[in-house]
């Protein structure tokens, strides 16, 4: 549509391949430049929040694993913490481990896609096949424990559905040596590749009054320099018993946000070795907490996920469904700011910046 | 107001705003944090379903603004001072609250009292 202003309204999405999923943003363009931009979400709503409402407890953990599909894992966590701390279940020893293992294997499982997407956006399709390929390795891996490859539902109130398979450390162990190679090739390939720091230096910059006004979490957050992550201001399961950094940028800029992820992944790496290697023996679940009829109240669990504070709110009547369940999405919160982000940029770094933000649109529109 | 208090007080970091429908009234729910010396505050309040109007949040967070959508959209709890409150995740059309206990449509798949 054109006016008067040689400005025009283009359509950006929701078929655009490089928006990460069904997402519309309407562009008001001058020439090759952004004026202002307006996000058009709820093309994937499917009111999974309604759903659970009609859902006993245990029926609703396979929904979660469809809100954020790159972090199965660590939904099915925050949502089985939330019912645990309602209903004031204690889970065992080996079960808490089992479970940052797997939340720490699905967060550079999400990474790898974040940094393998961001090389899309710039042209370099190789990275992006690389971190799939890794990618492939963590699958087999959950497959191996949970038989699933996408969507786990492994964790049940109380513990785990099954305890580990013969032979699944030693896999773990073998792809882990092999990954931190790996993690360096991506370094190289990409993160310190002269044309993406060229890119990505400088752009969608978010300063830390804006992160902190929007409520910002993960990656997104810590790249305006502020060293928040759940996992040490908050520890839950057992992450204080591990030693392990929390990287931070200063600029706050889209090549800040995806050295963090890549700095994530090594942090992640040595998470797992330290819990493979102190990992109790014992039951892996408290074996009578397979129903859950929770009293009536409510509780909030947030966990830190690979895009930031992912909170489950969940309220009880005393029944046997929950009376309301409110999921606190980080990818919901850190796509807010996306219009700031876009204005004043050219139109070939908007995926960039859309990408950095790393929305997964299962969790943004539930 | 106690969202100014939160404000005043140093939680200067919304986590998030949310309802439950308890049938005369909505019971909202903001969550505050503050980032310098980690805490939380949990601030509740109740509207009447009649007039479901409360105040907006987004002159001190601006975070608040796609929440508050969220809260219209699926409750239809109006914020007043909002600056731009309509539908987030429904098409403009659509009518009805779908997160009210109440609403009703053929395609919320109900299932009988008593069976799981």
């Amino acid at each position: 549509m054109v006016t008067n202003r040689q400005e025009f309204l283009i359509n950006m999405g929701p078929q655009h391949p490089s928006t990460h999923g069904v997402f519309r943003l309407v562009l008001d363009l001058d020439g090759e430049t952004v004026v202002s931009a307006e996000p058009e979400i709820g093309f994937l709503h499917r009111g999974m929040e309604k759903i659970s409402e009609n859902r006993t407890y245990e029926q609703v953990l396979p929904l979660t694993d469809r809100l954020d599909y790159l972090n199965s894992m660590g939904n099915n966590i925050a949502y089985t913490m939330a019912v645990e701390k309602l209903a004031g279940i204690e889970v065992p020893e080996r079960a808490l481990y089992i479970r940052v293992i797997m939340a720490e294997l699905n967060r550079i499982a999400s990474h790898l896609i974040s940094i393998g997407t961001q090389g899309l956006e710039v042209g370099t399709y190789t990275v992006f096949l690389h971190c799939f390929r890794e990618r492939e390795r963590i699958l087999d891996l959950f497959e191996m424990a949970s038989g699933a490859r996408l969507t786990y539902s492994y964790f049940r109130f109380g513990g785990v559905s099954r305890d580990l398979p013969d032979g699944w450390a030693d896999e773990a162990r073998a792809f882990l040596d092999l990954f931190l190679e790996r993690v360096d090739e991506y370094e190289t390939l990409l993160i310190q590749n002269p044309i993406y720091l060229k890119r990505a230096r400088d752009i969608g910059v978010i300063t830390r009054e804006l992160a902190l006004s929007y409520g910002a979490s993960g990656p997104v957050l810590r790249s305006t320099g502020i060293p928040w992550d759940l996992r040490k201001t908050d520890p839950y399961l057992v992450y204080d018993r591990f030693d392990f950094d929390i990287p931070v940028g200063e600029h706050g800029d889209v090549w800040e946000r995806s050295w963090i992820r890549l700095e994530e992944m090594r942090q992640s790496v040595a998470i797992i070795r330290q819990a493979l290697d102190t990992m109790p023996e014992g039951p892996v679940q408290d074996g009578y907490s397979r129903y859950v009829v929770p009293p009536a109240g409510y509780a909030y669990v947030a966990v830190e996920s690979p895009r930031g504070e992912l909170g489950f709110f969940v309220v009880s009547d005393g029944g046997a469904k929950p009376f309301r369940l409110k999921v606190r999405s980080p990818a919901f919160v850190n796509l807010s700011l996306v219009s700031e982000l876009v204005s004043g940029v050219k139109i070939a770094d908007v995926p960039l910046i859309i990408g950095s933000l790393d929305p997964v649109f299962g969790e943004v529109d539930r | 107001m106690t969202i100014d208090h939160a404000f005043r007080d140093g939680f200067t970091y919304l986590s998030f705003i949310t309802a439950v429908d308890e049938g005369e009234n909505f019971r909202l729910f903001w969550r505050f944090v503050r980032l310098d010396e980690p805490a939380a505050r949990l601030v509740e309040a109740t509207v009447p379903r009649e007039d479901p109007v409360a105040p907006t949040a987004t002159r001190l967070y601006k975070g608040a603004d796609w929440h508050e959508r969220e809260i219209y959209d699926l409750f239809g709890i109006r914020f007043e001072g909002h600056p731009n409150l309509k539908r987030i995740f429904l098409p403009d059309g659509f009518e009805g609250h779908p997160l009210r206990k109440d609403f009703e449509s053929p395609e919320v798949e109900r299932r009988p009292e008593g069976y799981y």
